[in-house]
């Protein structure tokens, strides 16, 4: 590990406005239902082009590109909404963490809002000229190979940000968006998220056009409803595969300070959900017409992975950032104790000034102070106690402080500061009551 | 000071988030909470009068206020979140604090915005014949999401203007329902109106091409915004009534105030002048539809952008020297932590910083911390308003800057200009920043921030 010092920042003083229980219970709800809409979205697009570029030889599947192209501008937009959520929440909870990540990465991170904006205009533009292009069927699909490419960028921006937020011990090596690509783990998580995406897509698509509303038989000549199962459940179990490798990856390129028991509790029993329903899509796919039967069993337990998926990666973020939080929560409340003391120094000297007895105060600090506190015993009683006995009688404390005597048996007598003069003792003592005063 | 201090030299952080906050209210407003009631009026009227042509007209609105919502307007909101977070986090991460509950509301609400205009849009060609009276009545409930969304977040515009009694209970509703709360809600729906007239103008001058159909539809829509300017004139008066009132307290009566009252002055001069063009145009459209020309019916829709963007920087401009008033200030430092500061000083209490201890050989990097942790919120060294050019304005660039004078000008300078915070660290700090204004006279250097410098923290 670096030898970089780790940061230790202050929190944003004010409360929550939940239990962050909920609030992390909220986040991982929101941000499930977030990431399905967004891998609908990037998963969406990618096969659209690739069958748009098989439709330049096969027909059919242009058609099958556009009727999938429309169900994207329902998907793209709930997939922003339902991003709002999450964001709110872990700005919410992790606010330092998050900011100081966006800090790090911020030309990048400024650089989504035009992206995202300028990929959705070209998905709407691909969309809305599909007949008028039908001669320049080049054009129109570089359109839309453009929003590819944009979508196959902006993920890395919002995974660089949550793991570099994870681990402050990286915080002061990062200079900008591409060193925080090279932590290790983000490609694997990336790669991780374009299978996501590409799985998720493609049993959406054996749903979507398994749907007896749906006119496969007016709209496509070759392509049969059993055809386009296949295609669809063939595009999800092969990148399940490929998924089989890029989750080990992610798992043993994560550092490993946040891998507790739970967490790997959570991971592994997504992946033994995933198994079965990985098998069952093989066994649709080996069947002469898949007849989709097991689609909703293989839906549920993917759901149910997902879940522990979506769990077990908060726990991690939990674990790894405990100690740094705990830190925080104590550099915090330093800080507002320190804040406090310097108002009521600042408000006293104040104070002071207007009532003229600063000189009081310097010599009760050069004389007094080394045994007298304002409001805690050091040896001698505080002020507050103090300017108790003595309200309203400073002759009082002058005449004690000439020649004290012994009064508690638990402290040392006072030593005699006759030699100070009456006139300087007498300062001191209105010193005395009115700070002991003001903070009793 | 806790957060890595993410800075654009050349353009100024503040226009980065004018550029977004501007373009984000102008559909929104426009498009959005206008917009829908317009389409949805204009749809209705279709059906009232069985006239396709109304129906046609009021689909091609929609469907430009449709793109262009769903693609830059959506993008932009998140994108004031993306960058008043970036520039101002602390101010950000606070609001976050106090207003979860609303914006979280406003999620929902918004959630049921999009999934309404993507019903509204996509089934416009499907719900025909009987089913048309429950598509109207979708126009309808989106009008009322897209106008819950504003009303949410307007809230939290006005509690930073003026938290009320939140300062003292900080409690939700008490800082929802802040002082500035209604009067900026009540001028801002129906501006939200006009402008969606107005961008309606242009769209029917571009593209209705039946000349009988382009004059019904100028007055139509001339008329409607002539029936929302009243309203609004009223809204405004109440809303410039809360508006002094409220940042009275906070403003000291000085030499700055002068300046603000004649900055006020140029831009009510200037929006005034918008107003009555608008309302000259309108009036021509509601009276005489056949004679508007084309140009003349895309004026109104070009000077409500520039109303609302004169609009949005007055109201941010007369919040300083505040992000939230009374509690944080726009250099993102808490009010109550201004006496630590000033004691201990800035650098010594600063997580990020590359010096810690002031020394004679360091002054000007050690100046330079400080401008970054307390100037750069509002300053660039020379971009927009950048310090370079203040300092050449106060004190010539002929002749060498003086350090002590610009260290007694920062001392003094938030009771000579207002808007501007006090200065926050000690001392030394007051001193080493004028070394390094100074210096800036001779060294033309442009300021980089964490995005590209990444951080340091210096033991």
């Amino acid at each position: 590990m670096s030898l970089e010092p780790m940061p230790v920042p202050r929190d944003i003083p004010l409360p929550l406005p939940a239990n962050p229980h909920w609030l992390e219970f909220l986040l991982v709800v929101a941000f499930v239902a977030h990431i399905l809409f967004v891998n609908l979205m990037v998963g969406g697009s990618i096969l659209v082009l690739a069958f748009e570029i098989r439709g330049l030889r096969e027909p059919d599947y242009d058609r099958l590109a556009r009727a999938l192209a429309s169900t994207i501008t329902v998907n793209k937009s709930l997939a922003v909404v339902m991003g709002v959520a999450p964001l709110l929440l872990i700005n919410l909870l992790y606010t330092i963490h998050f900011y100081t990540a966006n800090a790090l990465t911020g030309m990048a991170w400024i650089l989504l809002v035009p992206t995202i904006a300028v990929t959705f205009l070209l998905l709407y533009l691909h969309q809305y000229t599909w007949d008028r292009f039908r001669n320049l069927k080049w054009a129109h699909i570089s359109i839309l190979g453009l929003a590819v490419a944009l979508f196959l960028v902006i993920p890395l921006v919002f995974l660089a940000n949550v793991n570099l937020m994870m681990f402050p011990e990286r915080w002061t090596s990062v200079h900008g968006f591409l060193s925080a690509l090279a932590l290790p783990n983000v490609l694997p998580r990336y790669l991780h998220f374009l299978c996501a995406s590409l799985i998720l897509t493609s049993l959406f698509g054996v749903g979507y056009f398994w749907r007896a509303r749906f006119p496969v038989e007016q709209m496509f000549h070759s392509l049969t409803r059993p055809r386009l199962r296949r295609t669809f459940y063939a595009i999800a179990f092969v990148v399940s595969l490929a998924q089989f490798i890029a989750g080990p990856l992610v798992l043993v390129t994560i550092p490993s300070k946040g891998l507790a028991a739970p967490v790997l509790t959570a991971i592994f029993t997504g992946v033994f959900l995933a198994i079965p329903a990985v098998w069952m899509i093989w066994k649709e796919l080996s069947m002469e017409e898949p007849d989709g039967k097991r689609l909703p069993m293989i839906a549920g337990l993917l759901a149910l992975t997902v879940l522990c998926m979506a769990s077990g990666r908060h726990m991690y973020r939990g674990v790894a950032l405990a100690e740094h939080k705990r830190e925080m929560r104590m550099a915090t409340e330093r800080w507002a104790e320190d804040s406090a003391q310097a108002a009521y120094e600042k408000t006293l000297g104040q104070e002071r000034a207007a009532h003229g007895i600063g000189e009081g105060q310097a010599l009760f600090q050069s004389t007094c102070s080394a045994c007298h506190g304002v409001d805690r015993r050091i040896v001698g009683p505080p002020l507050t106690e103090i300017a108790r006995i003595y309200a309203g009688n400073p002759d009082g404390i002058v005449t004690w402080a000439r020649a004290p005597g012994k009064k508690r048996p638990d402290t040392p007598q006072m030593p005699a500061f006759a030699s100070l003069g009456d006139p300087k003792l007498r300062k001191i003592a209105d010193y005395m009551l009115e700070t002991g005063a003001i903070r009793q | 000071m806790d957060i890595p201090v993410f800075h654009l030299d050349v353009l100024n952080d503040r226009v980065l988030i004018a550029i977004i906050a501007v373009l984000h209210v102008v559909i929104n407003h426009g498009m959005a909470v206008g917009g829908i009631p317009l389409v949805a009026y204009l749809e209705r009227r279709g059906l009232a009068t069985g006239d396709e042509a109304w129906d046609a007209l009021a689909f091609r609105i929609l469907t430009v206020f449709f793109i262009v919502t769903t693609t830059v307007g959506a993008l932009t909101g998140v994108g004031i979140w993306f960058s008043a977070a970036l520039v101002n986090p602390y101010a950000m991460g606070s609001l976050l604090r106090v207003f979860f509950w609303t914006w979280f509301t406003e999620w929902l609400v918004f959630v049921t915005e999009i999934v309404l205009i993507l019903a509204y849009y996509l089934t416009w060609k499907k719900w025909r014949g009987p089913r048309k009276h429950a598509h109207v009545r979708l126009g309808g409930a989106l009008s009322a999401a897209s106008w819950a969304t504003m009303a949410l977040i307007v809230s939290i515009l006005s509690f930073m203007m003026d938290p009320g009694s939140w300062h003292s209970d900080k409690t939700l509703f008490s800082g929802m329902f802040n002082p500035v709360y209604l009067p900026q809600l009540a001028f801002r729906t129906p501006l939200a109106m006009i402008m969606a007239g107005a961008f309606a103008l242009a769209i029917v001058a571009w593209s209705e091409e039946d000349a009988s159909m382009r004059a019904r539809a100028v007055r139509t829509i001339s008329s409607w915004i002539l029936v929302w300017m009243l309203p609004c004139a009223a809204g405004g008066f109440w809303y410039a009534r809360a508006v002094p009132s409220a940042m009275a307290a906070n403003l000291p009566i000085a030499l700055g105030t002068q300046a603000l009252q004649a900055w006020s002055r140029t831009a009510l001069a200037v929006l005034g002048g918008a107003c009555a063009v608008i309302a000259i145009v309108a009036l021509w459209g509601a009276r005489k539809p056949n004679s508007t020309r084309t140009w003349a019916l895309v004026v109104p829709a070009l000077l409500s952008i520039l109303l609302i963007g004169a609009f949005e920087r007055v109201r941010e401009f007369v919040r300083k020297p505040y992000a939230i008033a009374g509690y944080l200030y726009s250099n993102g430092l808490r009010k109550d932590d201004y006496p630590l500061l000033q004691r201990d000083g800035l650098l010594a209490r600063a997580t990020y910083t590359r010096v810690r201890r002031i020394t004679e050989a360091n002054e000007v990097d050690a100046g330079r911390e400080v401008f970054l942790l307390a100037c750069t919120r509002c300053h660039t060294v020379d971009g927009v308003n950048g310090i370079r050019s203040v300092l050449a304005a106060m004190y010539g660039d002929d002749r060498p800057w003086d350090r002590e004078a610009i260290a007694s000008y920062v001392g003094s300078m938030h009771d000579l200009r207002p808007f501007m915070p006090p200065f926050p660290g000690n001392e030394r700090e007051k001193n080493a920043l004028a070394v390094y204004l100074e210096h800036l006279q001779l060294h033309r250097e442009t300021l980089e921030g964490a995005q590209s410098t990444g951080v340091v923290i210096e033991p």
